[in-house]
């Protein structure tokens, strides 16, 4: 799917690159550990978090992640967006808390990838 | 060994919102030289994770990463605390991170087991109270 679907299942807002939303996601992963993610993380191309710092975004550019979702309503404040869009990467909100978001995405199609 | 690329970076200490710079900048880097995408991102997870530790139980230090066709050496060197039990640090899960760092999403105990999943080699140089260096290895081709 690509990142507009991401977009669309969620009923998110995109905060930081509404022109790079054709782009395809194929995995995704959820934690609001950044360690976790990257230690599990393989060829995701979407992170989920309920962390809202600069790290994330970071941890985001260091893992090649094409879009960034922050669940629980969280909202980065201006340092984070601006990191986000030197870095090309796709930031999103949305109000539903993590379980839901990772379900409503994995029954849409979008699996958690390789280990 | 002769066209060896050497960087070198400071790391200041408790400086959490500028960790992982020095990281993005050898990514960068190593992206422009053409290195492959795997080994670019091997080296980007191992150092980022190193780069945090620094920041978070060092008191800085400098990281200098050497880049060759043949590898490239990431090394860390802290004037930290040291670690006490390197076996136990090894250890994936265990950590010793304050709950401050926790809640801006480390000190999961994954640091030290990260960064040598995703390198060739890893050699631990500790010394309590005076300091840590670590050298990683990530082999080209």
């Amino acid at each position: 799917m690509t990142a507009r679907d991401v977009q669309n299942i969620l009923g998110a807002r995109v905060l930081v690159g509404e022109e790079l939303l054709d782009r395809e996601v194929r995995s995704a992963c959820g934690s609001d550990m950044m360690s976790d993610v990257l230690a599990f993380s393989k060829d995701h191309s979407v992170l989920l978090t309920g962390l809202c710092n600069p790290q994330v975004i970071r941890t985001a550019e260091m893992l090649d992640i094409v879009c960034l979702i922050f669940v629980r309503g969280k909202k980065p404040d201006q340092t984070i967006l601006d990191m986000a869009r030197e870095r090309n990467l796709i930031v999103m909100e949305t109000g539903h808390r993590m379980f839901s978001s990772c379900g409503m995405l994995y029954k849409a199609g979008l699996g958690g990838g390789a280990i | 060994m002769n066209d060896a690329i050497v960087l070198k970076y400071p790391i200041s200490p408790d400086d959490f919102t500028r960790a992982g710079e020095a990281s993005s900048d050898v990514k960068g880097k190593l992206k422009q030289l053409g290195v492959s995408p795997e080994a670019v991102r091997k080296v980007a997870i191992a150092m980022y994770e190193g780069e945090i530790n620094m920041v978070i139980h060092a008191k800085g230090g400098e990281i200098t990463v050497e880049i060759t066709p043949e590898r490239i050496l990431m090394i860390l060197a802290d004037v930290g605390p040291g670690i006490p039990d390197v076996e136990k640090a090894m250890q994936a899960g265990y950590s010793t991170a304050p709950d401050e760092v926790r809640s801006l999403g480390f000190g999961a105990g994954m640091g030290l087991p990260n960064m040598k999943k995703y390198t060739d080699d890893m050699r631990i140089e500790t010394e309590l109270g005076v300091g840590t260096t670590i050298t990683m290895e990530v082999r080209l081709g």
